[in-house]
């Protein structure tokens, strides 16, 4: 276990030694120490390593990860996992606004509630949020799936593409373009997997699934030939 | 009688200049289609440009370096403030940021060619970089948008500086627009969008709001990319002073103004004539934030929008400016608009000059088009060949110029190697009405 003081040794030789780890490093694991809200801890790895946080973060941690494990022992700032590619954040507490947004790939699991936005304008992220979630979330959501085993806020899915929305509680509102659609088999085996993987003991029965309308997709168009 | 009554004058029909017959036109097209008007390009109205600015010239009081021999040097290096490796152009004028997928991919290829051959950089668009533009671009400015299509660390990484996009001239305040037309299967593939939808790109950033959020993401985008290469913060331009005030503040090496006169793949025409301020009156309140910050030509600016001779370029720089940049003019450059597509013009109901229908992806040129067999029209190797002849007439005009008045490099123009046509001009350039000096706004006339 390699120890790095966040406070004592600065926030660029973190980052910079992370980066630099690649696939064949036998330092697979890091923990943060001091880390005091700061922003941009651990941003832009590329190795299947672990780093754990001790403590709370600022701003976009954990941004654009590929292939790290990276776990928060605390709290984390808006945009946690932002434009995450692939690999794991895994957050102890809540999540401030913009969680996971425009995430390409990978994991992200919020054991608190996470704030307004999240997984706004999602690529293909997963997000399991153990609580609730905030006001527009999934807003322009393209890609991925977004499990809520708590409540969603107002406007879930405003303008959505072809992500998959999991909310096992209640709907304050539903944006627009955004309805409650069937679940079928796959969905289930989407939920269980995600479910398990996030460490929830939610059923994947208990929930239920929204996507788009696909009714803004396209101008609406009168006499759409003559234009 | 009754033959002078046949003599009586007849009052001529008078058309209104309020209900003109394009305005006419425009309501009887929104009242058939129900949908506002959509269009490329930048502002047709016209506003105070710099064709309203005149260069003195050298005199008695100063004297001019011989106009064919003596060095007046045009390189300029942007990105000086933190990043490790700032970007060292040839000349200042660079290729403005135009997607794939807006433009088809042998149209990139030439931006990426000629702006080689020239010296100075090509940029991305909303769409992410494609191995083509890369490949082809000595010195990439890797665009990051709002909608953050195709946006991943590995891309930026390869970017040899990133620009921030907040907005854009043609429609501050506005997001990207691609139209189904042009959403091809390699297009909705890098997007993450479905093939043919109407894809209408966010307004403003996904994961941060305001100036303070803007610092901690330069902060960000610093870490994960070592701090080598420069951002770039580009903004429509509605509030220079304190638009530039602010991405300073946050921490930007350089800043973009893009005017209203700098164009769009595609937006409303009611935004892009409506919203925005003239390239012309945003140089000098840019420079004035700068320079009360104390960062004149420590950040550089970009001034971009309506730029298409030398003389613009000299103009731009003599305000204040470090560098230009050019979007439409090096689209006319690679062939767009050009008169040997007169007939295909005239079959789409439109003319040399006026096509700006380029969301609907069938432009005769085959450059704002997904349609691979328009696409096949560019020649890659001789569009980038025209547009390398372009940029460096371009530069010889505005060396010609700048010898005239007495330097030997481009950045030692200055105001005061201008006068002003208009008071609107003098006004917003905050040079001398012709003859005068004095100009609206200055005490003690």
């Amino acid at each position: 276990m390699q120890t790095y003081d966040l406070e004592s040794e600065g926030l660029r030789g973190l980052n910079s030694t992370l980066q630099k780890q690649s696939g064949e490093t036998n330092q697979t694991n890091w923990q943060v120490i001091n880390p005091k809200g700061s922003h941009a801890i651990a941003v832009g790895l590329d190795a299947p390593i672990e780093v754990t946080v001790k403590g709370s973060t600022g701003y976009y941690c954990a941004g654009m990860n590929q292939q790290a494990t990276i776990k928060v022992e605390g709290s984390v700032g808006p945009g946690v996992a932002e434009n995450m590619m692939s690999g794991q954040v895994i957050i102890d507490g809540d999540a401030s606004q913009y969680a996971g947004a425009t995430g390409h790939g990978g994991l992200l699991v919020i054991k608190g509630n996470a704030s307004s936005r999240c997984g706004i304008s999602m690529k293909g992220i997963d997000i399991v949020v153990h609580g609730d979630i905030g006001h527009m979330s999934a807003f322009m959501a393209q890609a991925g799936n977004l499990v809520v085993c708590g409540d969603a806020g107002d406007a879930l899915g405003d303008s959505l593409y072809e992500a998959r929305l999991f909310v096992r509680g209640s709907v304050k509102s539903l944006g627009a373009d955004c309805i409650e659609k069937e679940l079928r088999p796959e969905h289930y085996e989407i939920l269980k997997d995600l479910l398990d993987r996030a460490g929830s003991d939610a059923k994947p029965e208990e929930f239920k699934r929204y996507g788009s309308a696909r009714q803004l997709y396209n101008f609406d168009v009168d006499k759409s030939a003559a234009y | 009688m009754k033959d002078m009554d046949d003599q009586i004058p007849r009052t001529l029909p008078i058309q209104s200049a309020t209900f003109s017959n394009p305005i006419n036109a425009e309501i009887r097209r929104a009242a058939a289609t129900g949908i506002y008007d959509i269009r490329g390009g930048g502002a047709k109205r016209k506003v105070p440009h710099f064709d309203d600015l005149l260069f003195l010239g050298a005199s008695v009081s100063r004297y001019p370096l011989e106009g064919y021999r003596e060095r007046c040097d045009t390189s300029v290096t942007l990105g000086t403030r933190f990043a490790k490796k700032p970007i060292v152009l040839d000349i200042p004028v660079t290729i403005a940021g135009m997607s794939f997928g807006a433009l088809s991919g042998p149209a990139k290829e030439a931006l990426g060619r000629g702006a080689s051959a020239a010296g100075t950089s090509t940029t991305t668009g909303d769409g992410g970089m494609t191995p083509e533009e890369r490949g082809h671009s000595n010195k990439l400015v890797y665009q990051y948008l709002p909608s953050r299509y195709g946006m991943n660390p590995n891309d930026l990484r390869k970017a040899d500086a990133i620009e921030i996009v907040v907005g854009q001239g043609a429609k501050p305040g506005g997001g990207g627009m691609l139209l189904g037309q042009k959403i091809s299967d390699r297009v909705a593939d890098m997007r993450t969008l479905p093939k043919g939808i109407d894809q209408r790109s966010a307004c403003r950033h996904p994961d941060w709001t305001g100036p303070d959020d803007l610092e901690i993401k330069i902060l960000e985008l610093r870490e994960i990319t070592d701090w080598q290469v420069p951002i770039y913060v580009k903004v429509g331009a509605t509030r220079p002073y304190y638009d530039t005030a602010l991405a300073v503040k946050a921490g930007a090496d350089v800043v973009v103004m893009d005017g209203m006169q700098g164009g769009t793949a595609a937006t409303q025409d009611v935004f892009i004539e409506h919203v925005g301020l003239p390239t012309l009156s945003c140089i000098r309140p840019a420079v004035q934030a700068l320079q009360d910050l104390g960062v004149h030509r420590e950040v550089q600016l970009v001034i971009s929008g309506g730029i298409r001779t030398g003389a613009d370029v000299a103009k731009a720089l003599a305000l204040g400016a470090d560098a230009v940049a050019i979007g439409t003019a090096a689209l006319v450059a690679l062939g767009d608009n050009d008169p040997k597509w007169e007939t295909e013009y005239q079959k789409l109901g439109t003319t040399t000059g006026a096509y700006d229908d380029w969301h609907e992806g069938q432009d005769p040129a085959g450059i704002t088009t997904q349609d691979p067999d328009l696409a096949a029209r560019l020649d890659p190797v001789e569009a980038g060949r025209r547009l390398r002849n372009y940029l460096k007439v371009m530069t010889l005009e505005a060396q010609t110029i700048a010898r005239a008045c007495g330097h030997n490099h481009l950045h030692n123009l200055e105001p005061e190697d201008l006068c002003a046509l208009t008071m609107e001009a003098a006004a917003m350039a905050r040079v001398p009405l012709a003859g005068t000096s004095w100009y609206p706004g200055k005490e003690g006339f």
